[in-house]
């Protein structure tokens, strides 16, 4: 009857690298790619983030070399060297490339027996999990992927932890990059992963880069992988992240992802509970200010029966900030005996702040425990009162109310270094945006009066 | 469906799991030619006798629905709808124009009388002898609409002396057009989506409610609607405008004849609450749902919004959904005025093949508006149940709460139950509450009732009604008890 608008955005940014893909599986993303467009705002799942931001630039390959004094810092930062994660395993990223200098074997750390480690340069092979159909930024990744780490745990080797670091080194050019990791664990095995995305030299103008990474995850059966991620991109940086995890019987995927940076973020989790009696816990907040949009996406399918899935996720957001939740329980009508609690709760601390939740329950079958709530409010007058009551000041008493709302969620994580981790990062974003929350609160409080 | 006592004794009587509306009315009709074009919409106009705006509303309505296309983001499937395939117009053969009830042809006050909707006033009238074992009742103000047109309005006398307008919409076209061009399509425009374009277009006849300044309306209004003929889709437009400081309650209630063919509805009911007025809307919607195949039934594609315009206004929806093959139906309150209040309370239940999104939209734009979401789903059969809801806290809305409850209940493993909450929210001094759960009738719930002596399927409605005890409360009394027969209906042969 009439022409439909094209539901995609343009690959402008992207053009120029997607001509001349010969590789088959490349080329077949990249047609996918030209069917669907990138998300626009048509898109059930991206109604509430938009990729405006990435048109009007053009995003080049990201060139290899880096200042080395420049990124050590950077990763000094992150990972002090007198910090519990010092002597940690490492693996090290620069602009999505794989950085052997500056990871583990050449720290003198050697990675733990029982565990493979391969570059995806060396063979570079896509992990059926995640395919460019399911899921357009999927199929940028795997169009312009060059290069990740590939982490295999050999049965029964329980490995402990190992840190994975992605340093953004941008210089004048506007890059992006897509990596492409896979983790796998055998039967009975475990692993905790620590995932850092920062961005190196702290300019003080932003940096305009595209961060798009995806992450296999295939958890054997009784096995356990602990996925820890902190995401403290440079403002004016995109960070698109997409995980995939496969959990077999009585397997666990147990994660926390914490979103700190990036002026647009999403963290989207593909969970599938493909045996009996496994389990997956997507936890996470995010703190955001200024003009920062952040997302946390899940889709957890139950696939089997007896599983059990845990969300919690918090937000709290300043400013003109913006945070996204969208979150489904997917429960197939195999999946009997289902367990499944999502709950999000977020706190606006400014006029200007919004929050946009979706959480979502698709179920088939009838023996099955579902529940989902969700928050949305300021901070409780009571509470600040009680506090101020008692002496403490103003800026004080938000400042503790917002971080023990946080902290609540930070606490489900059990591992100590990555928690350690975590309370660094967020104690640091807490300063910059709950301090200045109030100070701009109140001359917008006194311009008014 | 208010005429309690008929229809309980019809349900009574009901055997397994049939459809007691199901049978057809042999009347003479006047059709329009099949098919949807502007000529259609000039004979619908001119057979009506409407002024010159309205048909250019129609055809403004018909240009941009032409313009759009049908919404797919709903969690139902259906083959797709030949819009030209159907009659747009059909009216029971009517000759002058009956004056009093005597006029209306008998076959028609038969199927009323065999559906229970009482339409001679003096049965209902209070001092009236009431048969042993009948309980006395309140008087209601019936509107009836057969296929596309209004036959009968009881009660209008009664009402009229209070100041209340109860009509047929295309005599409030003729008798108050600057009212119904005042509100007409404020609520919901001509272009709002797909199905209200269309109906906007085609619609026919509905009911119109106005209540003045001051006046509470002394009796429950209510219209009683009837798809009859075959091959017709029904497009009804109703329009309640309340002044300041009135208050009106309405009732709904549909049934259709079984058919194995699938026959549209698309309505479109328009609110309008100003300052501290009160509106209570209930629906008991019970269309055909086509039998356990899935053969025939009603495609119930319905809008329905409100606007609470003034301060402290306050608009309830509440709504029974057993019946159609597929309910695609989102009761709304647009909450402008400060202080205003909109409650959204649903019981939906489906079963066989029957496929059901429903839900609410909140839209709060005042300052200090309180919004409440009770919604009840279950799901039985083979059927799909969605619960699909927005909750939109604007920048404007201080102080504005919200408070959602989704409970789904499950019985059976092959049927679906789904949860989709929207919730935006702008406005940092405001609270969003929402919680949803799904699950299926506990072994023990049913053990508890069933070593009381209870049967198997006893204990399923007995528990059924628990769960959705919060919605019919809910519902004026004559409707809730009508509502729980219902719900024990349709869920019939769905356990054991």
């Amino acid at each position: 009857m009439n022409a439909i608008a094209p539901v995609g955005r343009s690959l402008a940014p992207f053009e120029a690298r997607l001509d001349g893909i010969a590789d088959p599986v490349r080329h077949a993303a990249v047609g996918e790619l030209r069917r669907v467009g990138l998300p626009g705002p048509r898109v059930e799942a991206w109604r509430y983030t938009h990729l405006r931001p990435l048109a009007g630039h053009e995003f080049r390959e990201a060139a290899a070399s880096f200042d080395a004094d420049v990124v050590g810092c950077a990763l000094d930062e992150v990972l002090p060297r007198d910090g519990l994660l010092a002597s940690t395993p490492r693996l090290v990223l620069v602009n999505g490339r794989f950085a052997p200098e500056l990871s583990s074997p050449a720290n003198g750390v050697a990675l733990p027996e029982g565990v493979m480690f391969e570059r995806f340069l060396a063979s570079p092979e896509f992990d059926a999990l995640a395919t460019p159909e399911r899921e357009p930024l999927v199929a940028l990744n795997t169009a312009l992927a060059t290069d990740g780490v590939r982490l295999s745990v050999a049965e029964g080797a329980a490995v402990g932890r190992i840190v994975l670091v992605s340093v953004a080194f941008a210089g004048e050019e506007t890059v992006s990059f897509h990596p492409r990791h896979s983790v796998s664990l055998g039967t009975g095995a475990s692993l905790e992963l620590i995932e850092v995305a920062v961005s190196s030299g702290n300019n003080a103008s932003a940096v305009t880069y595209f961060h798009n990474p995806v992450l296999t995850c295939s958890v054997g059966e009784g096995a356990k992988l602990t996925h820890v991620k902190v995401q403290k991109e440079a403002a004016g940086a995109t960070h698109l992240a997409t995980v995939y995890a496969n959990i077999a019987t009585r397997g666990a995927y147990d994660s926390f992802t914490l979103g700190l940076g990036a002026d647009l973020a999403r963290h989207e989790v593909h969970a599938r509970l493909s045996g009996a009696k496994a389990a997956v816990h997507v936890n996470g907040a995010q703190l955001l200010g200024e003009k920062q949009v952040g997302d946390i996406t899940s889709v957890i399918t139950h696939a089997a029966p007896d599983c059990i899935s845990r969300q919690t996720i918090r937000n709290v957001l300043t400013d003109h900030a913006r945070g996204v939740f969208q979150g489904k329980v997917h429960v197939h009508q195999i999946a009997q005996k289902t367990d499944g609690y999502q709950m999000n709760q977020a706190l606006l601390l400014s006029p200007h702040a919004e929050i946009d939740a979706k959480p979502e329950l698709e179920i088939y079958a009838d023996d099955v425990k579902c529940s989902h709530g969700a928050t949305v409010g300021a901070l409780d007058d009571e509470q600040l009162f009680y506090l101020r009551s008692r002496g403490v000041p103003e800026a004080q008493a938000r400042r503790i109310l917002v971080e023990a709302f946080l902290l609540e969620v930070l606490d489900l994580h059990e591992d100590e270094a990555g928690r350690a981790l975590l309370d660094t990062a967020l104690g640091a974003a807490l300063s910059l945006r709950i301090g200045r929350e109030q100070i701009l609160e109140q001359t917008a409080g006194e311009a008014s009066e | 469906m208010p005429a309690v006592t008929e229809t309980r004794e019809q349900v009574e009587k009901l055997g397994q799991s049939s459809y007691k509306w199901g049978f057809e009315t042999d009347i003479e009709m006047d059709f329009a030619p099949k098919g949807l074009n502007e000529d259609t919409i000039r004979l619908i106009s001119s057979r009506k006798e409407e002024p010159q705006w309205l048909l250019d509303w129609r055809l403004a309505a018909f240009a941009a629905w032409q313009t759009m296309e049908e919404p797919t983001w709903a969690k139902v499937s259906h083959p797709p709808i030949d819009y030209q395939d159907a009659y747009y117009y059909a009216a029971p053969k009517k000759k002058a124009g009956p004056k009093s009830l005597e006029e209306v042809d008998p076959e028609l006050l038969r199927t009323y009388e065999k559906l229970g909707i009482p339409l001679h006033e003096q049965a209902m009238l209070a001092g009236v002898e009431v048969p042993e074992g009948e309980e006395a009742r309140m008087p209601i103000a019936v509107d009836a609409v057969f296929d596309s047109v209004s036959v009968a309005t009881t009660f209008r006398k009664t009402l009229a002396e209070a100041g209340v307008i109860f009509c047929p919409i295309s005599e409030a076209v003729r008798d108050y057009p600057d009212l119904v061009r005042q509100y007409l399509g404020s609520v919901v425009p001509v272009g709002d989506n797909f199905f209200a374009a269309l109906n906007s277009a085609v619609f026919t006849d509905g009911s119109f409610v106005y209540v003045p300044k001051g006046v509470r309306c002394p009796m429950e209004l209510s219209t009683y609607f009837r798809i009859n003929a075959r091959n017709t889709g029904q497009f009804e437009r109703t329009l309640i405008i309340v002044e300041d400081k009135a208050s009106v309650s309405y009732l709904e209630g549909c049934t259709a004849p079984m058919r194995d063919e699938n026959q549209l509805h698309a309505a479109v009911v328009e609110l309008v609450a100003m300052e501290d007025a009160s509106i209570k809307y209930s629906t008991v919607q019970n269309w055909y749902p086509g039998d356990e195949n899935g053969l025939g039934g009603i495609y119930n594609f319905v809008t329905k919004r409100g606007a609470c315009r003034g301060a402290r206004s306050k608009i309830s929806w509440t709504q029974v959904e057993t019946g159609s093959a597929i309910t695609w139906k989102y009761p709304s309150c647009i909450l402008q005025g400060e202080g205003s209040v909109g409650e959204f309370y649903s019981v939906a239940v489906t079963n066989n093949r029957q496929q059901a999104d429903t839900g609410t939209k909140m839209i709060h734009i005042g300052r200090n508006t309180r919004s409440t979401i009770i919604a009840k789903t279950i799901s039985a059969g083979h059927s799909d149940s969605t619960y699909r809801g927005l909750v939109r806290i604007l920048p404007k809305a201080s102080g504005a709460r919200n408070f959602t409850q989704c409970d789904s209940l499950l019985i059976g493993d092959q049927c679906g139950a789904h949860t989709v909450p929207y919730i935006e929210n702008r406005n940092m001094a405001a609270r969003v509450e929402h919680e949803a759960t799904t699950s299926k009738i506990s072994e023990d719930q049913m053990f508890y009732c069933r070593q009381r002596g209870l049967s198997e399927e006893d204990a399923v409605g007995l528990i059924v009604n628990g769960f959705c005890k919060d919605v019919l409360k809910e519902l004026p009394m004559e409707f809730a008890v009508e509502a729980q027969k219902l719900l024990q209906i349709s869920l019939e042969g769905s356990v054991g």
